[in-house]
């Protein structure tokens, strides 16, 4: 079976999630069942209707399974790292299109805000990087590595905070108009240039939340997805890249070669081009990530992302509306997932005050040492 | 060296060997600085790992470096992600690209320059910093 055979073999019919904050006394085996009940009702299907299950974050699916009482033909679980939310809905559009699995359950569970978790100290190796060389220099944290990745950017190409400051901005904006999201309160670039350094030349500003959360996603075929509750969102192309060599540090090329691997694949086989989408959702860990995200993903020349983020082109109304729901800045930490949550409601017409307009199709990627993208559409052309 | 003249507080993580670095820690230790070499086709690795990623043999020495290099990135740390860092900082983190071993680049800072002196290019040499075990790490000074 070759790409173009998987153009829309798959959908979404339901997604769903928890509320997004502080939620002390909840595992994230709590988050996600929670947050699977919210999808399958959206879905108009019953845990028993699940034949595929892949996990994320949510530590064992053997208990997942055994406190849901459900018996999957099809299992995996990926690890609690961003970059797999992307690439765990495509093993499930997979999984259906091998015909492993008809109705494929992804639940993502996160409880780091409840017990602390700071993303630096001794149990950070930001996937392969070796920690007990970095941590005895003080560098404790994947901030870290991403204010070296943009120290780079901004001496061979003149990018600056100020322009980081505008996907700030933008994403509070949308931020502002989602009634879920856990900052709402919109901001300025000076406040952006205001808030205090974390690493600098990262601000506070630039920085994801941490918060508790669970999203899921109900995948199934474009053939049974015809029968759903709700109008079925296509998995109209995907694709994936990665830069492993050498991956110890951040890397030189911004994650451009993998993101551009994974933006072609997906591309061709969507059989779109980027001035056909609608919106973007682009994994927002820090907002340089965004910057070299749409580098990489061709959006725009390498190099000239800050100038290109300038003049609300990623606000709603502008050219590409970035991450309509507030990102990991603004809206919750959920690792990718919300986004797609996200490209599913704006397809489906569910967003009220933030809706792009006849959104027919939605990009998204996350760029690290594994790099992913996945076009969604709201018909199976 | 004592210990006050350590570039960071104590209590942060000190190296913790593993079957990988061992080596590397313990050739610190002693004051060498040396950095895994490839016995097939010789090209520089780090960090430590069981394979050359040029050509995959298993082979390999300890192979002694200059012990200068030209900083390829860095950072000001000023938020405490470490207990030990509370109250400390601003602080520099380094990415120095070593003379003599290929790519090979290693996070460390430079201890006799301000948090904001450090800039992409500067030509930086190393620093024995003694560890309150005993042992030395390496850390860089302005060349």
């Amino acid at each position: 079976m070759g790409a173009h055979a998987m153009r829309n073999a798959a959908a979404v019919v339901g997604v769903g999630h928890t509320s997004f904050g502080r939620l002390p006394g909840q595992t994230p085996y709590d988050l996600g069942a929670w947050a699977l009940r919210e999808a399958l009702a959206d879905a108009g299907l019953k845990h028993t209707d699940i034949d595929g299950l892949i996990v994320s974050r949510v530590p064992d699916y053997q208990r997942f399974g055994e406190m849901l009482g459900i018996n999957p033909r099809y299992t995996a679980i990926t690890p609690g790292q961003g970059r797999m939310s992307g690439a765990s809905i495509q093993m499930a559009a997979m999984a259906i299109a091998a015909g492993m699995a008809n109705v494929v359950a992804l639940v993502y569970g996160n409880d780091g805000r409840s017990v602390g978790e700071k993303y630096g100290g001794e149990n950070d190796r930001y996937g392969g990087g070796d920690g007990g060389l970095w941590f005895p220099y003080g560098m404790t944290s994947p901030g870290a590595a991403h204010a070296i990745m943009f120290q780079r950017h901004a001496e061979l190409y003149g990018t600056t905070s100020e322009q980081m400051a505008a996907v700030s901005v933008a994403f509070r904006k949308h931020a502002s108009m989602t009634p879920h999201a856990v900052m709402r309160n919109p901001i300025t670039v000076e406040d952006h240039q205001n808030s205090r350094f974390i690493v600098e030349p990262l601000h506070l500003l630039d920085y994801c939340l941490i918060n508790d959360g669970g999203v899921a996603l109900i995948v199934t075929s474009a053939e049974r997805a015809r029968d759903m509750a709700k109008k079925p969102v296509y998995i109209r192309g995907f694709g994936q890249g990665t830069e492993l060599a050498g991956s110890n540090l951040p890397p030189d090329d911004f994650w451009h070669a993998p993101m551009a691997s994974a933006a072609k694949d997906c591309f061709r086989m969507a059989d779109v081009t980027h001035a056909d989408m609608d919106a973007l959702m682009v994994y927002d860990n820090f907002t340089p990530t965004v910057l070299f995200s749409l580098e990489g993903a061709g959006f725009c020349p390498i190099g000239e992302s800050g100038r290109w983020v300038q003049g609300g082109r990623l606000e709603l109304g502008g050219e590409f509306p970035t991450n309509t729901s507030g990102g990991h800045l603004s809206e919750s930490y959920m690792q990718g997932w919300a986004l797609n949550v996200e490209a599913v409601r704006q397809l489906r017409g569910e967003t009220g005050q933030r809706q792009v307009k006849d959104a027919k199709l939605v990009f998204y990627c996350c760029a690290a040492p594994l790099c992913t993208s996945i076009i969604y559409g709201s018909d199976a052309q | 060296m004592t210990a006050s003249s350590a570039y960071l507080p104590p209590g942060l993580p000190t190296p913790a060997a593993d079957l990988d670095d061992l080596g590397f820690w313990e050739h610190c230790n002693r004051r060498e600085l040396r950095i895994q070499r490839c016995s097939a086709c010789g090209h520089f690795r780090h960090t430590p790992m069981p394979t050359c990623p040029a050509c995959r043999s298993m082979d390999f020495t300890w192979a002694e470096v200059p012990g200068t290099g030209t900083v390829f990135s860095h950072t000001i740390a000023h938020h405490a992600t470490h207990p030990a860092l509370r109250g400390f900082g601003p602080y520099n983190i380094v990415v120095v690209l070593l003379d003599g071993a290929d790519d090979v680049r290693m996070v460390g800072n430079v201890v006799d320059v301000a948090a904001d002196e450090v800039h992409i290019g500067m030509k930086v040499v190393l620093h024995w910093e003694a560890t309150a075990e005993g042992g030395y790490l390496p850390r860089w000074r302005r060349a």
